[in-house]
């Protein structure tokens, strides 16, 4: 304990909150267990199941093969029947291969069974552009997944909410999926020792401010911080809100936001049109029309495919001073 | 018959596929007249399948069926009067009337639903099989599926996937000569699916899936080498669909003869079934009949109860979208 005083807060990388995380549910729950493309052997192409394999075994932490319709259907048979999987998908790009078993088969085999099936299945998968690894690999799809009544999807922006909501989604008795951000797997914030779970369906008010409002998803609550700090220097006092569940959303967080700045601007790494942040935008007009003073802005990435070469990657990603000016345009100045 | 069969294991197997055949006609009736709402895939024809594998299957073990999914749930330990009642949209469907034909389940009975995508099963029932293996029980899971089904990639991957990891899964293929209107034919190149299980490392067998002594004994062989620890098995069942592809007369497509239909039911599995029990003496025209007058009572009575039963409220519609509550 005293020494945990000496040294300070205890800082951890994304990654390795991940890591921990995952193996504080293993030892928790002994129907747990991880399967996943590379989880095993290699302990993940992200690093973030190092160590896991020497712990548990090969009973509990499972290689498969490169078949995510398989790795989804073994997860969705194994919770309906007494386990508590977590599943990995690479990259959040592969969801397209088992969309099925996501879609007809995870999200809807409660309801469809009259409540007859429970499945907690935790699901984590790697989303964001960044790392010039193009079309296929960069991709933030949260917006499918929400659109599907009977998952959850939260998604981490620090190193803390990604344990916590580990922990939370493997305690979950529903699919609830977990999208990380490879971008943000160095990046280091305040992590205790300690189980602890962030709750699935609550935003966080991360920056307290009085001018405007800036909700942020995933890997975007940092450049709407180091935004806010520019606007600062306009004299425009923003308020930073990190979205942190998609599903379900957190609508009271948002509105009680709106009630104190009466201005929002959305923003999210995933493709502009048809992104959540439309979704976010419609519940704002909805229950809090009396208090918008402008136009909700939204900010996203354009209309195309993720590029490759970095000239256009870079300009693609949505970024702090992309919200600079958008704020800045609501606000006519 | 190769060894002796209890008279009980027989008339259990005669049984059920008279209680799969007569709901399934009284079904398509019910269908036809506008009684039941939405489509019903009738499994008429198929009996001796799901009766010959579901003998050596207990309420522990699991199974996933297929959009032709009533004579699975049947012979699984399903009762009509829930039955019915979900087809009929029913609050005391088994599914509270949110799933209907096509998704039908019981967790009770092992089974892990219907459905209504071509290759939904496969995949869930390799993971339902996984974790039998890995919570070190003795159950194992059965996962029907068509010819059909078969060139979906979901069955490939659960089939490898099951092999590498020597699962408690049997793969029973009811090739019924038909992807929806499309002949086998013209949906694939191989005429034995059971080629496929060598392509994955695991036995193929191809069986009558009009004698259900022969499906009995093949999948019994299948069953028990699930159940010792030494992986799956695909069982093909060659077999035929009497009714359309939806319905009884369906949408009247000619996609195939009257006289290759007159042909199949030549081979009925129940009436052949029927002759041989007769001839060895097990069962009696008599008793036959008693048979039959015993299930149409059940029936009746399951048709009853589902008419007098109310619709669900759809105030609770969102009710089991999600699981509320304590976690586990």
């Amino acid at each position: 304990m005293s020494e945990a005083v000496q040294s300070g807060p205890r800082m951890l990388p994304y990654v390795s909150a991940i890591t921990e995380g995952v193996q504080q549910v293993l030892r928790e729950q002994d129907n747990a267990f991880v399967a996943g493309e590379d989880v095993g052997q290699a302990g993940s192409v992200f690093g973030y199941y190092q160590g896991l394999l020497a712990e548990f075994g090969d009973r509990r932490v499972i290689d498969t093969p490169i078949s995510e319709k398989g790795i989804i259907g073994l997860g969705v048979g194994a919770a309906a029947t007494g386990c508590r999987p977590i599943i990995d998908v690479m990259f959040m790009d592969f969801l397209g291969e088992c969309m099925d078993e996501v879609a007809n088969q995870m999200a809807k085999m409660r309801f469809m069974f009259g409540g007859g099936a429970t499945l907690p299945i935790t699901v984590l998968t790697m989303a964001g552009a960044g790392m010039n690894l193009a079309a296929q690999h960069s991709q933030s799809w949260e917006a499918w997944l929400a659109h599907l009544p009977g998952v959850k999807v939260v998604m981490p922006s620090n190193a803390y909410d990604a344990k916590g909501l580990i922990i939370a989604a493997a305690r979950d008795d529903n699919p609830v999926f977990v999208v990380l951000n490879k971008m943000s797997l160095a990046m280091p914030a305040e992590v205790p020792e300690a189980m602890y779970e962030v709750p699935i369906g609550k935003a966080a008010v991360i920056r307290e401010g009085t001018d405007f409002t800036i909700f942020g998803i995933g890997r975007m609550v940092h450049e709407a911080l180091s935004a806010a700090k520019t606007l600062d220097g306009l004299g425009i006092n923003c308020e930073v809100v990190d979205v942190r569940s998609i599903q379900p959303f957190d609508t009271e967080t948002a509105i009680a936001s709106i009630q104190k700045t009466h201005r929002a601007l959305i923003v999210h790494e995933a493709v502009r049109f048809g992104g959540f942040g439309g979704e976010i935008v419609a519940q704002l007009q909805e229950e809090a029309f009396d208090y918008l003073d402008a136009p909700i802005a939204r900010v996203g990435a354009p209309f195309s495919p993720v590029p490759y070469s970095p000239a256009l990657e870079q300009a693609y990603i949505p970024n702090a001073d992309r919200i600079v000016s958008e704020v800045k345009k609501v606000l006519g100045l | 018959m190769a060894k002796k069969i209890s008279t009980k294991v027989l008339t259990d197997l005669h049984l059920n596929m008279v209680r799969i055949r007569r709901f399934e006609e009284e079904a398509g009736k019910l269908m036809e007249d506008g009684k039941i709402p939405g489509a019903l895939h009738l499994y008429v024809g198929q009996e001796a399948v799901a009766s010959g594998v579901m003998a050596h299957l207990t309420n522990q073990d699991q199974i996933t069926s297929t959009h032709r999914g009533h004579g699975h749930v049947i012979a699984k330990g399903g009762q009509f009067a829930p039955m019915f009642a979900e087809l009929y949209g029913k609050a005391t469907g088994y599914c509270k009337g949110k799933g209907g034909s096509m998704h039908i389940s019981n967790m009770a009975l092992g089974i892990l639903g219907a459905n209504g995508i071509v290759g939904g099963g496969p995949p869930i029932a390799m993971g339902a099989a996984f974790s039998n293996k890995f919570r070190k029980t003795k159950q194992v899971s059965v996962t029907f599926f068509g010819d059909g089904a078969s060139n979906e990639g979901s069955f490939h991957e659960a089939a490898n996937m099951a092999a590498l990891y020597q699962l408690p899964c049997i793969f029973v293929c009811e090739n019924n000569g038909f992807g929806e209107y499309t002949a086998q034919s013209n949906h694939q190149a191989v005429t034995d699916v059971a080629d496929r299980a060598a392509g994955y490392g695991m036995p193929g067998v191809v069986v009558d899936g009009m004698d259900v002594m022969a499906v009995f004994e093949a999948a019994e062989a299948a069953v028990q080498r699930a159940r010792s620890g030494a992986g799956p098995t695909l069982l093909e069942c060659k077999t035929y669909r009497y009714y359309d592809h939806v319905g009884v007369r369906g949408m009247g497509l000619t996609y195939r003869t009257d006289e290759e239909v007159e042909a199949w039911k030549q081979r009925d599995a129940i009436a052949s079934f029927e002759a041989l029990l007769v001839k060895q003496g097990v069962m009696t025209e008599k008793k036959l009949a008693n048979v039959y007058a015993r299930v149409d009572a059940d029936i009746q009575e399951g048709i009853a109860f589902a008419e007098s039963s109310p619709f669900p409220n759809p105030a609770d519609l969102l009710d089991d979208v999600y699981f509320v509550g304590a976690n586990s």
